[in-house]
């Protein structure tokens, strides 16, 4: 009957800043460094803990209730959790669903997580809108130190400005998603943190997928002649994705249809001569409007990115591959949202359109890629 | 895409009266429409009969029309103003009904006026329950089986396919009103017949049965250019079975994971869509088999909602003003959000806080009423909390409403109550079902076995469990330390129910003085839409305990200015409704206006005053001590401590004081403890307002006035009762002390009755006794609302007669302002009653005085210092921001102060109106139709001393006749122009009647009487048809009514025993068929009059605005 008869373990969360939040330990005890970054939607914890994006992000949820559908076997978005540490107000003990087949702190345990339960997430979410994502520590158990200590230990890790992570998500080997039903085209998806999804919706419209790492060469990327290439999401600072930028020069050049999302709308950009920056506190959730300024039509969708490209919403822009549109912008921020060549058959956008956790409204740009492959 | 050029002028319909189902949330809504199309620099007329909104404030449209909502009198409207638009979808079912009448009526066609919001092919798309099915299958959504029928034959063919249970749901009805559940035939016949009866176009559903699976709901809004958002999600803590008006809701969803929960918003926009509400708001509801994920769609509202008022105050998103401009042709991307004031409204609010939703009852009014809760909504008002986790928001809204149960554990358990008891009664949908789950919890029933009788989702069993669990911790405790206390506050505990658990900390006090001496306190939060991604603007918080140590309260300094605390009202309630939040808004919006910062503090999300912009400062908290005084904390650290007041009568900064005295009797409950807490209470003070509702006290201050009150005792026991009935003689009136609405109390007119009271309406101790007073028949009631200043002048809002009989609690009986049968000297004894009160009192701001005036003598019944039900309509009816006065006047103003600043007028006052003054008659709407005897037959519909109603109408005109025409009109449906009337009256009353009576005759109407009156009327030349009263068997006049063959009916009441009960038939009958029923010699002849005015076509529409003009004109002139 009783809940309370294993003492909770103490455990905190040190922000660069100094700030100490103190809570206790949930899922797995230690410790861990990374970003601290917040997002803010309010369902889909297993499909956020999952994404590649979050790689060495200490990610905290604006929700308070998390867990409360525990952890099914069909949401995963990739092989593992990703994020380097969760931080959350009341996790759910006991779940309830249909589907769940484990409690999430399990999970977490079970996969080396370490969380934190029982902060002021939104004490956390304020300071980090007003001062920015910074780097932080969870710490609990054996991780335990002195204030100084952990604190030293979270300005000694890495910034994320400057970080090259694609290498540590990309899949190990190529691998093929073959279309459902019959099929229509073949896609080249290079693998910089790609979620399990993007492939399901690609099949769903008649396209195998086949997802190469990272590191591929251009011929390798183009073996087999694709009908067009996809360039995912995935972690780190877009600056220092040299070798993606390159591949996706190739591309262009050659002009195979090409279609990015989030990292990729960067690396899309960047290989057009366009600057990135990283946002002071990014966007993380599932509920950002992006005006498409081509319709004038808003789209609610998911984000995750704590990088963009530079320039103004429904511009042009010149670029070595012809005329650009920057034909997306976020009406919060004004920060672009997706790019369109008008010279070359590529376009990109920094959201999510295979949602995941997510809506489905830009999900009708999986159509669009396949209109552009098919000459459309 | 802008604003549309070619709309220049919109008429608004409001909801009319507060009904169950249709309540305060759309004076809210329709409020904001208003307020939102004039800063858009159009013009707005309005059409709401109900007085006492805000909406009808003359300051919220350009023309505001009190007249009923329906086609006759709208026409009207329309003719007059000639508007270029119709906006009906902020206005309820109500205004939507009424806008598809005169769509049907072809008057929107003949005038040239555009149906905004939602077209009349997209409200019956998505009203119709058969083409709103076909349209979710069109879009591949699923729903349940389910077969339209127009008939019983089609009713039992269909349930012989789809078999038992089977749900009902009438077309066209509002707040679920003739729907049900049936598992018996009997049920299904029984259900199904009255369903029929209830639509208006004779239609049900019979429906496969979705009982016991998840239920929720989303708030959707879509703009012209086809972009639609979810505002909010909402799952339903009561499963499927019990309408979601009368369910504990959650907000955001808790139990769905994003794949679930993108499938019903995907079908939710597609529905939306299809249905093709062009712009606006809408709600749909949706129900999830549990053990599989089988969604279907339930129904949609293609219009703004109760749920949309909820989901606007639970997320901070303003759906009806949005759905306004959306209206007027901007799109969702052109509308800046208000709470961040720099992102658009294009997108999707994101909660950092869970949001509770709680009904409040009034089954006790009923008696004899199943209270079994069913898919035919009956609770009367709402709670709303916010808390960090749902445990702590339940348990703020649980004790927000109110109720004899404070929380879980704030009364004993019944005696004997066993595991197996406790989970049966968790297995039935009633009242307060959540204190039963707790219950069971704690006597050993495991969440799966709770959860299983219940079908309450595991999820909200396991919270509560937690609760269980902790409150064993509590008790058990060695010592309460901060931990621990920190974690029961946490879940939301309150001081008073920590106490309860440990009693050796003295009660509540102790354990508010344990926790401060601790450093517990809460932090306060603030609604944002987004969950802290972007700064707020607007201070709307709540309090929320944190057990982090760097946790952060989120309230400002503010300390350039007083501060005024205005305590809200609560849940509505009958006899504590919109009323008491109209006076709430006023003091906000005057004394912001008069330099102050205002802060109101209440938890009913169905009212203005709970809108972010209403006050300077939000705080959506319960309205119990510790919560008040927790906020008086946070505003006093803001503010730097209490504000003094000058000589010159300036404030300083800081907190000036709490106003308690315009939000009925919640906040004024609190005022005496709120004063020995150290709080500054302004207006009257708390020891005036003990010597008002203390009957031995105030017996003194009428003596020592010398003003004459019933004779009256107070009693400890029923032998008390007793000598004091035989000493000032029956009928005497019996009641328990402090009460509001007339809570218990009866007119008794024998010791048997005398007994039976006091064994079942109360519990008589020497801490609660019982009053007795004379109760005087035949008198002439009279109401009066004042103002009194510090210095002692008074100004007499208005005085209201009451056309009822005696004995018919104020709040359910007509009145008229001005009084049409008292006499200037009449007036001037109530006059100078008034003063002579409201100096003995020593009133600062409102009182509300009953008089009964019998045999040239003006009785005192009772005097409550404090804003009344009244408020508004006296308002209304004078032209003169009474509440507005009075919140200035209890901070020092006075009142040829406000005299001359013209917040009054200049001279005169309600009591001495110009002769060309309208008439205004009140009119209460009541609420019995809603209720059932558990054998399924009618609640008696008995009229008392006990208020029943739920809300009132008003009827404006330069005559009593036409005004009261239009009252009946507003509150039952228009008085007849031909047909049959159907009389019986009392002996004492058949001499007064002969000519109202014989004057309906020449009209053309066909008299039906009993035999007694029938006889006399003969005799007087007039025919009269011979009907057989109720128990005088077969084809009675009960049956006459029911088949829908009467008109309307006068019967006057003959006295306490057996012709009343027979009145109540008839009444109930007229009720269910919706008849005017004149149960009164001067109603009758009121409604002679109104019908003459009716037939010589002298109705008229005139907007508030210009009648007030008038009267400002003609008190000029009269100088009064």
């Amino acid at each position: 009957m009783s809940r309370t008869d294993t003492k909770p373990t103490e455990a905190l969360l040190v922000l660069e800043d100094g700030t100490v939040h103190r809570g206790e330990s949930f899922g797995a005890t230690g410790r861990t460094l990374g970003e601290a970054v917040f997002t803010t939607g309010m369902t889909g914890y297993q499909e956020t803990l999952t994404d590649p994006s979050y790689h060495r992000q200490i990610v905290v949820a604006t929700a308070p209730h998390i867990g409360n559908t525990g952890w099914n076997d069909e949401d995963d978005e990739s092989t593992r959790i990703h994020v380097a540490g969760y931080v959350v107000r009341d996790p759910t003990r006991t779940p309830s669903n249909w589907r769940s087949r484990r409690p999430l702190a399990d999970e977490l345990e079970r996969q080396g997580v370490v969380g934190l339960a029982g902060v002021d997430t939104r004490a956390v979410t304020r300071r980090l809108r007003e001062h920015g994502s910074m780097r932080a520590g969870l710490f609990s158990g054996d991780g335990l130190a002195t204030e100084r200590e952990m604190l030293e230990a979270v300005r000694d890790s890495p910034q994320m400005a400057g970080a090259d992570l694609a290498g540590a998500v990309t899949t190990a080997e190529p691998y093929v998603v073959p279309a459902e039903g019959e099929r229509r085209f073949s896609v080249a998806a290079l693998d910089l943190g790609i979620k399990a999804n993007t492939p399901r919706m690609l099949a769903q419209r008649g396209i195998e997928t086949r997802v190469v790492p990272s590191s591929t060469t251009l011929d390798e990327l183009l073996d087999g002649s694709p009908d067009g290439v996809f360039l995912s999401n995935g972690p780190g600072d877009p600056a220092t994705a040299e070798h993606a930028v390159e591949l996706t020069r190739g591309v262009l050049e050659r002009g195979v249809p090409l279609f990015g999302i989030c990292f990729g709308n960067q690396i899309l950009g960047r290989a057009l001569g366009m600057g990135t920056f990283k946002l002071r506190y990014g966007h993380r959730g599932i509920n950002v409007p992006v005006v498409d300024h081509t319709t004038g039509t808003v789209a609610i969708t998911s984000q995750n990115h704590g990088f963009a490209l530079a320039g103004t919403p429904g511009e042009h822009v010149d670029s070595p591959f012809g005329r650009v549109h920057l034909s997306h912008g976020c009406p919060n921020d004004d920060v672009v949202e997706g790019v369109t060549c008008t010279a070359v058959p590529a376009f990109s956008v920094q959201y999510h359109p295979e949602a995941a956790a997510g809506p489905h409204d830009a999900a009708d740009l999986f159509d669009r890629f396949a209109a552009l492959m098919g000459g459309r | 895409m802008p604003r549309r050029e070619d709309i220049h002028h919109v008429l608004v319909i409001g909801s009319g009266p507060i009904v169950i189902g249709q309540a305060a949330e759309f004076d809210y809504s329709g409020t904001q429409a208003c307020r939102v199309l004039r800063e858009e620099g159009l013009r707005v007329s309005l059409v709401n009969s109900n007085p006492a909104t805000i909406m009808t404030d003359p300051e919220i449209a350009d023309a505001t029309y009190v007249e009923p909502i329906d086609v006759e009198h709208i026409t009207k409207v329309i003719e007059a103003e000639r508007p270029d638009a119709l906006l009906a979808t902020l206005g309820g079912q109500t205004a939507l009904n009424a806008a598809i009448a005169l769509h049907d009526a072809g008057v929107l066609e003949r005038y040239g006026v555009e149906l905004i919001g939602a077209d009349v092919d997209a409200i019956q798309r998505g009203e119709d329950r058969l083409k709103f099915k076909d349209i979710v299958r069109s879009i591949g959504g699923d729903v349940p089986r389910s077969e339209v029928c127009h008939s019983m034959e089609e009713v039992r063919a269909t349930v012989a396919e789809v078999g038992l249970p089977v749900v009902i749901r009438p077309s066209f009805t509002m707040g679920g009103l003739g729907s049900g559940l049936a598992y018996t035939d009997e049920e299904l016949e029984r259900l199904a017949g009255t369903g029929l009866a209830a639509s208006p176009v004779h239609e049900v559903l019979i429906e496969e049965s979705v009982l016991g699976w998840k239920e929720y709901e989303l708030e959707l809004m879509r703009d012209g250019k086809d972009n639609v958002v979810v505002i909010c999600s909402i799952e339903n803590v009561d499963p499927m079975g019990v309408h979601t008006g009368d369910s504990v809701t959650v907000a955001p969803a808790m139990t769905l994971t994003d794949r679930e929960y993108q499938v019903m918003r995907d079908t939710g926009i597609q529905v939306l869509r299809e249905v093709g509400v062009e712009t606006g708001g809408c709600n749909i509801q949706f129900a999830v088999e549990p053990t599989t994920g089988r969604l279907v769609v339930i129904e949609m509202n293609p219009r703004v909602s109760r749920s949309s008022a909820l989901a606007s105050k639970a997320t901070g998103f303003p759906i009806a003003k949005i759905a306004a401009r959306l209206a007027v042709g901007y799109t969702l991307d052109e509308i800046t959000n208000d709470i961040t004031g720099e992102t658009p409204a294009s997108f999707e609010p994101t909660l950092d806080y869970v949001v509770v939703k709680v009904p409040r009852f009034a089954f006790e009014k009923f008696p004899g009423a199943d209270p079994t809760l069913t898919t035919t909504m009956k609770s009367v008002g709402e709670a709303m909390a916010l808390g960090r986790s749902f445990p702590e928001a339940l348990n703020k809204a649980l004790r927000s409403t109110e109720t004899k149960d404070a929380g879980f554990g704030t009364r004993p358990d019944p005696a004997g109550l066993s595991k197996d008891d406790a989970l049966k009664q968790a297995a039935l949908p009633r009242d307060g079902r959540l204190y039963a789950v707790e219950r069971a919890l704690r006597l050993g029933a495991t969440v799966a076995e709770v959860s299983d009788a219940s079908g309450i989702d595991p999820w909200f069993v396991e919270q509560i469990e937690g609760i269980v669990a902790l409150r064993r911790e509590i008790a058990e405790a060695p010592v309460l330390d901060a931990g621990l206390l920190r974690r029961a506050k946490r879940s939301g505990l309150s001081d008073a129910q920590i106490a309860t658990m440990r009693p050796e900390l003295a009660g509540e006090a102790g354990v508010r003085a344990l926790r401060h001496r601790l450093g517990v306190r809460p932090v306060y939060k603030t609604v944002d839409t987004c969950a802290a991604e972007f700064e707020a603007r607007t201070p709307y918080h709540y309090s929320a305990y944190e057990s982090d140590p760097a946790a952060e309260s989120e309230v400002g300094p503010q300390d350039e200015r007083p501060k005024v605390i205005i305590l809200g009202s609560g849940p509505n309630r009958i006899g504590q409704g919109i009323e008491f939040d109209y006076s709430c808004v006023h003091a906000a919006t005057s004394l912001r206006a008069a330099g102050f910062e205002t802060v109101m503090l209440n938890c009913n999300p169905e009212t203005v005053s709970t809108d972010y912009d209403t006050a300077d400062r939000l705080y959506f908290e319960p309205l119990t001590e510790e919560d008040v005084l927790e906020v008086v904390h946070s505003e006093r650290l803001s503010g730097g401590g209490d504000a003094t007041r000058g000589a010159d009568g300036r404030w300083t900064a800081g907190l000036a004081g709490v106003v308690v005295q315009l939000g009925g009797q919640t906040p004024l409950k609190l005022a005496a403890a709120l004063e020995a807490a150290g709080v500054p209470i302004v207006g009257t003070p708390p020891a005036a307002i003990d010597l008002a509702e203390e009957r031995g006290a105030f017996g003194a201050v009428l003596d020592d006035a010398g003003l004459p009150a019933p004779p009256y005792g107070t009693a400890t026991s029923f032998d008390g009762a007793r000598r004091i009935a035989a000493d000032i003689g029956y009928p005497v009136l019996v009641r328990p002390s402090y009460v509001l609405g007339g809570r218990g109390m009866e007119i008794v007119y024998d010791d048997e009755t005398l007994a039976d009271y006091i064994a079942r309406a109360t519990e008589v101790t020497p801490d609660h006794p019982v009053l007795v007073d004379r109760f005087l028949d035949d008198a002439i009631e009279i109401d009066v609302d004042a103002l009194c200043d510090a210095t002692g002048e008074v100004y007499l809002g208005g005085v209201m007669e009451h056309i009822e009989e005696a004995g018919v609690h104020s709040g359910d009986s007509s009145c008229t302002l001005p009084p049409i049968t008292l006499g200037l000297s009449d007036l001037e004894v109530v006059r100078a009653s008034t003063v002579a009160l409201a100096r003995r009192l020593g009133v600062l701001g409102l009182m509300n005085v009953q008089y009964a005036l019998k045999d040239e003598t003006l009785y005192v019944l009772e005097a409550n210092p404090r804003a009344s039900r009244t408020v508004p309509f006296v308002s209304k009816a004078t032209g003169v921001p009474l509440a507005s006065a009075a919140a200035r006047v209890m901070l020092g103003a006075t009142i040829s102060g406000l005299r001359h600043e013209g917040v009054l007028p200049a001279t005169g006052d309600g009591g001495h109106l110009p002769a060309q003054h309208p008439v205004a008659v009140k009119e209460a709407v009541l609420p019995f139709h809603r209720f059932r005897r558990p054998d399924g037959r009618g609640v008696d519909s008995l009229l008392g001393p006990e208020m029943k109603s739920t809300g009132e109408v008003m009827g404006i005109d330069i005559a009593f006749s036409t005004a009261f025409a239009k009252a009946q009109a507003a509150a039952a449906g228009p008085l007849p122009t031909s047909g049959r009337i159907f009389v019986s009256v009392a002996n004492r009353d058949k001499r007064a009647l002969i000519f109202p009576v014989k004057r309906l005759a020449d009209l053309g109407f066909e008299i039906l009487a009993t035999a007694g009156t029938a006889s006399v009327l003969e005799r007087n030349g007039i025919p009269a048809q011979v009907v057989r009263k109720h128990f005088e068997g077969p084809d009675n006049i009960v049956d006459t009514i029911l088949a829908g063959e009467v008109g309307m009916i006068i019967n006057t009441p003959v006295g306490h025993t057996g012709p009343r009960i027979d009145g109540y038939e008839i009444r109930a009958a007229a009720l269910q068929v919706g008849v005017p029923c004149i149960t009164t010699v001067q109603g009758a002849a009121a409604a002679v009059q109104g019908i003459e005015a009716v037939i010589r076509g002298e109705i008229t529409v005139t907007p508030l605005q210009v009648l007030h003009e008038r009267l400002a004109k003609a008190r000029a002139t009269e100088g009064v």
